[in-house]
């Protein structure tokens, strides 16, 4: 109890701390680091005092060495898929020096990115949360690409988090009917913090395929936004796997600005030890007639905690919408903690909205089945914890599959 | 078949179990050699059920007197997974579903298991694969049921055939098979049945619990069992079941009248 009284002034310091520690402001980005440094100074903590943050305590980040990590290159990373560019994000280097991209893919040019940098963070209403700010105030580089119209595409983004800050920084424009499959996987090797701030604008009929693994460390922390801004006709799928993390939190910030759009938002959150997990996910109809199929789990071991807050949004315009979110958690510990939670506001009358969340355990029927056809205590059990993950496995697209192994999720739980 | 010189392969000595506090079974003796086909009869609640799964090992289940022997093994003192590799086969009642699992996968993991215990080697997927094929037969069951979840989603038949499917590829020396004709259609009946009879042999036996006379049609059994309040109340002949069909089950309730009252149990 203590410790989360002292932890937002701990925090506090070290913000402020941090802030000093940071290089002069320079670059494309010096405004929004300008801007982020000032917002940062003046923010106050997340703490649990907020709502937001009742039960997720950033103390972890207290203990960090705030200064830019080096990262690794090619440290250990999983194989890609052949054929398919893969962009390394180190923080420091501009990913694509050197690098050829294939038709249909062009980075934005410095107007471009000027008019676009931070508008789907707007729309999404999370431009001043303080894990974006932090962002703002430290990225050095910024991912910024367009998807042309109709083209269609594969992509790989890698990151490894050494001691230290690494901020990640992507915008992406998929013109009208542009495809695009994005795998992204994000590790930690040292103690830090990988920061990370995705903003990606939807054309009318685009398509976006983004499946993100993040395996972590204890002493690693995790702060991602993904803001999606979606048209009409275009179709979103977001599945995010992480484990291993002494703290994770996902913000999926999703709008569908005018509805009649799709999206698909699948999470998997796996937290161990004294681990803790969240997601706090965001979306808004702005517009009829739009579809979301949420799918949320979590498997909580050890004294893991692990949290969800599911927000929907369905204003009087949003006629139509027909929204359906899950929320599952299997519970392997009795010292593990779950909160979860779906928010809905629905103001339209004409809507299907439904909304679920699971707790359970391992099932003594189904591993008695199991074990009674020769199969061991605990393979049964592991195959019952798979079984459980592959709901939202399944849905990894590309090469993410492959860097999920189930048995790195679940080393020890 | 019944041969008195085969070896028995299973014994049942007043066996006693209680399911929380509640004591279910009240001393059940029975004796199976190989190459026997048991039936077991009797009314719902009296104790059928309760019997195959102290005999699988199932957790819920408490010992509280009696002993149980397979081939002269300690069998109450294993762990379900090994009496199940040892050769002891429950065909369940109520199969259950388990989603996300696939079946080819389980069903592959649980022939291994069997094997490795045998003294066999392991099948690869594809030694597997072939393997399975073959055995589907013996249920005439649609190979598209491998690439699902375990019974997930099965209707109440294809779940039995599942469960025989299981029977087939574990060769089990002991295969008690509870309820496996409920909820099945004639022409269903009438493949599980012909599955299990292609399954049995002179080496190994069954212990069929059952309702109805309609599976014993088409299995005929060398012993007939009838159970009542947690124990065996008679055993006969297939004779024995047509009685039960014709006479139903009144005169047990009389019979267990005459009886000596079972002392009340105090938790
Ligand atoms: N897991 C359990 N928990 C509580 N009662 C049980 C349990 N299993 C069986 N029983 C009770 O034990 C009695 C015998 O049940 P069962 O063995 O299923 O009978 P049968 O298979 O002959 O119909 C019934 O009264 C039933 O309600
Ligand atoms: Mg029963």
């Amino acid at each position: 109890m203590a410790a989360s009284l002292t932890a937002p002034m701990a925090l506090a310091d070290w913000t402020q701390q941090w802030l000093k520690g940071l290089p002069v402001v320079d670059g494309r980005l010096a405004a929004v680091q300008q801007r982020g440094r000032e917002a940062l100074a003046e923010l106050p903590v997340p703490s649990s005092r907020q709502e937001d943050w009742r039960f997720t305590d950033l103390g972890l980040l207290a203990g960090l060495d705030g200064t830019l990590a080096s990262s690794p290159r090619d440290a250990g990373l999983p194989p890609g898929a052949p054929g398919v560019l893969r962009l390394v994000l180190d923080g420091r280097s501009d990913p694509l020096e050197g690098v050829a991209l294939p038709a249909g893919l062009a980075p934005l040019s410095d107007s471009e990115l000027s008019q676009a940098l931070g508008h789907t963070l707007a729309a999404t209403a999370c431009e001043h949360h303080w894990p974006v700010e932090l962002n703002h105030a430290a990225a050095q580089q910024v991912l910024a690409l367009r998807v042309a119209s109709r083209s269609s595409l594969s992509l790989e983004l890698v990151s490894t988090q050494a001691a230290g800050l690494l901020p990640l920084r992507v915008l992406l424009v998929l013109e009208e009917k542009a495809e695009l499959e994005l795998c992204q996987f994000a590790s930690a090797r040292g103690a830090g913090l990988t920061s990370l701030v995705l903003e990606a604008h939807l054309g009318r009929g685009a398509r976006l395929n983004h499946g993100m693994v993040a395996l972590g460390r204890n002493d690693a922390a995790l702060l991602a936004h993904l803001a999606i801004e979606q048209e009409p006709e275009s179709s979103a799928t977001l599945a995010t796997v992480a484990a291993g993390w002494g703290l994770a939190r996902f913000e999926p910030r999703i709008r569908q600005v005018d509805g009649s759009a799709s999206t698909t938002l699948r999470g998997l959150q796996v937290v161990d030890h004294r681990q803790v997990a969240d997601t706090h996910s965001h979306i808004s109809f702005s517009g009829p007639e739009g579809e979301l199929d949420q799918l949320h789990k979590a498997v909580a071991a050890g004294q893991g905690r692990s949290v969800f807050n599911g927000a929907v949004r369905v204003p009087r315009e949003a006629q139509r919408t027909n929204a359906a979110q899950l929320s599952r958690t299997l519970l392997l510990s009795d010292r593990a903690r779950i909160d979860t939670k779906p928010e809905l506001e629905i103001v339209a009358d004409d809507v299907k909205c439904a909304h679920g969340a699971t707790v359970s355990c391992l099932q003594t029927d189904e591993l008695f089945y199991l074990q009674s056809r020769g199969i061991a205590a605990d393979q049964a059990s592991a195959l019952l914890k798979r079984a459980f993950c592959e709901e939202v496995l399944r849905d990894l697209p590309g090469a993410a599959r492959q860097w999920c192994r189930f048995e790195h999720l679940l080393a020890s739980a | 078949m019944i041969r008195p010189d085969a070896p028995v392969l299973l014994e049942i000595k007043d066996l006693h179990a209680r399911v929380e506090d509640k004591a279910i079974l009240k001393g059940v003796n029975l004796t199976v050699r190989a190459g026997e086909i048991h039936a077991v009869m009797g009314r719902n609640g009296s104790g059928k059920s309760t019997l195959s799964k102290v005999l699988a090992g199932h957790p819920a289940y408490t010992v509280t007197a009696g002993a149980v022997s397979y081939r002269g093994q300690d069998l109450l003192a294993l762990d379900p997974e090994l009496r199940a590799r040892i050769g002891v086969f429950l065909g369940f009642q109520y199969p259950v579903e388990i989603p996300g699992v696939s079946n080819l996968e389980f069903l592959r993991v649980a022939t291994n298991a069997r094997r490795a215990e045998q003294g066999g080697e392991e099948l690869d997927t594809f030694a597997f694969e072939d393997l399975v094929r073959e055995r589907l037969n013996v249920v005439q069951m649609d190979p598209a049921f491998l690439d699902r979840s375990v019974n997930e989603g099965f209707s109440g038949g294809e779940k039995k055939r599942n469960e025989i499917l299981q029977m087939a590829l574990l060769e089990p020396l002991v295969a008690i098979l509870d309820e496996t004709d409920s909820g099945l259609d004639i022409d269903a009946l009438r493949i599980v049945a012909g599955g299990v009879n292609q399954l049995a042999n002179a080496d190994n036996a069954t212990v069929l619990i059952t309702h109805y006379q309609r599976l014993l049609d088409a299995i005929t059994p060398d012993y007939v069992h009838v159970m009542a309040a947690g124990r065996i109340l008679r055993t006969g002949g297939k004779e024995l079941a047509l009685e039960l069909e014709e006479r139903g089950y009144d005169w047990v309730d009389q019979e267990l009248a005459a009886q000596a009252p079972v002392p009340l149990e105090v938790a």
